[in-house]
């Protein structure tokens, strides 16, 4: 799939944005006032963000409400609903924190369950897609989630929960490439099944539909870069999970140097993370690439 | 609303003969021709006569080899050439509609067809994401997804002569490799066909339950000793005569050895 630097600093962002406001939303940590102002600030900055660079990628952005309408069938619908609810429930739960040192927590406890569920929705989006067989699978509603749990703990400052969570993450990333490598095969769509002439002999792409390119292989058939896969893959979980933890457990005494090493988890953190999302869609490959001979 | 129908009254669609196509593209120019200048955005190119042209194209033919394996029969089989033609199928599990956030894709409960709302589409994308066939393609002008209409525009038109109330892919094939009508009754002439021939779908294990079928090329002739002729147009000579009998004794003398055969 093409690397669309607007869906790779969607899912990046919002992921992190929404996992944020989850902890936020739970009361971790419990700031109120000015404090409360930058973390909440900061948790909408980058789901906002990201929402809005998703938008980029649209032929027609001034429609996107229309995508509001069909919840009941789409899960793209769906996490457009979703993220707006849980943007409104932590609003209101951001303005009791701020403003008038309350918790709500009913308010705070709805508005977490729904942050979660954006980043669910937003990996189904993804993992619904049976064209794509390194993404049609349990786990990468799991990678989401534990992407988006553990980067939201890092940001909010839950150092030993962050940990456990990086941990968690770093496991299932390793999981999913091990898996997501053998997805394609075990699939079973080969070049014999999508032009039903397999059981004829062997088939190969003998000429294309035309000499140039096109749509369906500049977006399905993405294949540069992908010889890197293994240096970026080494580079994104170094980045997003091991130097992380390693800040998080080094034993220093000073409040300052441990949130420069705080701050220096989360930047290494987010370079990490963007790493592996660009490579969840540049490995990713499309069953179409098989009338194209690119399988 | 992007639910798919449970049923649809009829199932319209095309049968594609693998043995009959020849692989002239005419069917890829005509829906290009109709498409661009009927129903919905016009299919746009990109740098069309420039060093990297592309385009939006809503039907194209690929070209297979299919190499069988060798067997007792055939100890070295030829590969065969298939051309195919691949366009919208028209699933009755399309997922390219129950993915759109806007509802902008549909299919028709009274004939079956996968249309897009171009008024209702974003262009995020995703319905083409979703199709195993590549058959839609987002116009790179419009921004909007473009798909094989049937061509809707074209048969139900009664502006039209009624032989031209056919899929313009389908009236424009010189050799009558495509052909159009409801896969739903089992009586229409596209049902017979599929059932004559062993139309198949393409990619089943995708479970979109494509409604266009493929009729797969039947098998080569092999050439044995099927001709009444053969006997006759044998070579008599089993030895060569005269000056080339001569020759042939005299360059047998020379020192060396002969490849080629006995003469």
């Amino acid at each position: 799939m093409h690397p669309a630097p607007s869906v790779i600093v969607f899912t990046t962002l919002s992921g992190l944005g929404f996992g944020l406001l989850f902890f936020l939303g739970l009361g971790m940590p419990g700031a109120t006032g000015g404090v409360a102002f930058v973390f909440f600030a900061l948790a909408y900055a980058l789901a906002v963000g990201g929402l809005l660079a998703s938008t980029f990628h649209l032929g027609h952005p001034e429609r996107a409400w229309k995508a509001f309408t069909q919840w009941r069938s789409s899960w793209l619908s769906r996490e457009g609903c979703a993220a707006v609810a849980a943007l409104l429930i932590m609003g209101l739960y951001a303005i009791g924190r701020i403003f008038y040192a309350a918790d709500w927590q009913f308010l705070g406890g709805i508005g977490a369950m729904l942050s979660l569920t954006t980043v669910f929705t937003t990996s189904m989006i993804y993992a619904q897609l049976k064209t794509i067989p390194r993404w049609n699978m349990a786990l990468v509603p799991v990678k989401f989630l534990t992407f988006a749990l553990a980067g939201g703990a890092l940001l909010a400052g839950q150092e030993t929960l962050a940990t456990w969570l990086l941990l968690i993450a770093g496991a299932v990333a390793l999981a999913y490439w091990q898996r997501g490598d053998r997805a394609f095969a075990t699939a079973g769509s080969d070049i014999g099944s999508a032009t039903g002439l397999g059981d004829r002999g062997a088939v190969r792409a003998f000429e294309p539909p035309h000499t140039g390119s096109n749509y369906l292989l500049r977006e399905f058939v993405h294949v540069v870069g992908r010889k890197h896969s293994l240096k970026l893959r080494v580079i994104g979980v170094s980045l997003a999970f091991v130097l992380p933890l390693l800040f998080l457990l080094l034993p220093v005494s000073g409040l300052a140097l441990k949130h420069t090493l705080a701050g220096l988890a989360v930047v290494s953190h987010i370079a990490g993370v963007f790493c592996c999302r660009w490579l969840f869609f540049a490995e990713a490959e499309h069953v179409v690439g098989l009338y194209y001979g690119k399988r | 609303m992007t639910d798919l129908p449970t049923t649809t009254d009829r199932k319209l669609g095309l049968v594609i003969d693998l043995d009959t196509c020849v692989g002239c593209h005419a069917c890829v120019i005509s829906c290009k021709g109709w498409n661009t200048e009927n129903y919905g955005a016009p299919l746009s190119d990109q740098d069309p006569y420039g060093a990297d042209p592309s385009g939006t194209f809503l039907n194209r033919v690929h070209s297979f080899e299919v190499q069988p394996a060798p067997c007792s029969a055939q100890p070295s089989p030829t590969a065969q050439l298939v051309h195919f033609p691949k366009s919208c199928l028209h699933c009755e599990d399309a997922p390219c509609v129950t993915v759109c956030p806007t509802g902008a894709s549909y299919k028709r409960v009274e004939d079956g067809i996968v249309l897009v709302n171009e008024s209702d589409c974003i262009g995020c994308g995703l319905c083409a994401w979703s199709c195993p066939y590549g058959a839609r393609e987002l116009d790179l002008a419009e921004g909007v997804m473009k798909k094989c209409t049937l061509c809707v525009d074209r048969i139900y038109n009664e502006n039209l002569p009624e032989e031209d109330r056919v899929p313009s892919c389908v009236r424009t094939c010189p050799a009558g490799a495509r052909h159009f009508g409801d896969l739903g009754d089992p009586t229409s002439d596209v049902s017979k066909l599929v059932a004559e021939r062993g139309g198949m779908d393409l990619m089943p294990e995708q479970g979109t339950r494509p409604v266009n079928k493929y009729l797969p090329p039947r098998p080569k002739d092999q050439l044995g000793d099927i001709d009444v002729l053969a006997p006759l147009l044998a070579p008599v000579a089993e030895e060569p005569k005269g000056f080339l009998g001569w020759l042939d004794k005299a360059l047998d003398a020379l020192p060396g050895n002969s490849s080629g055969g006995s003469n």
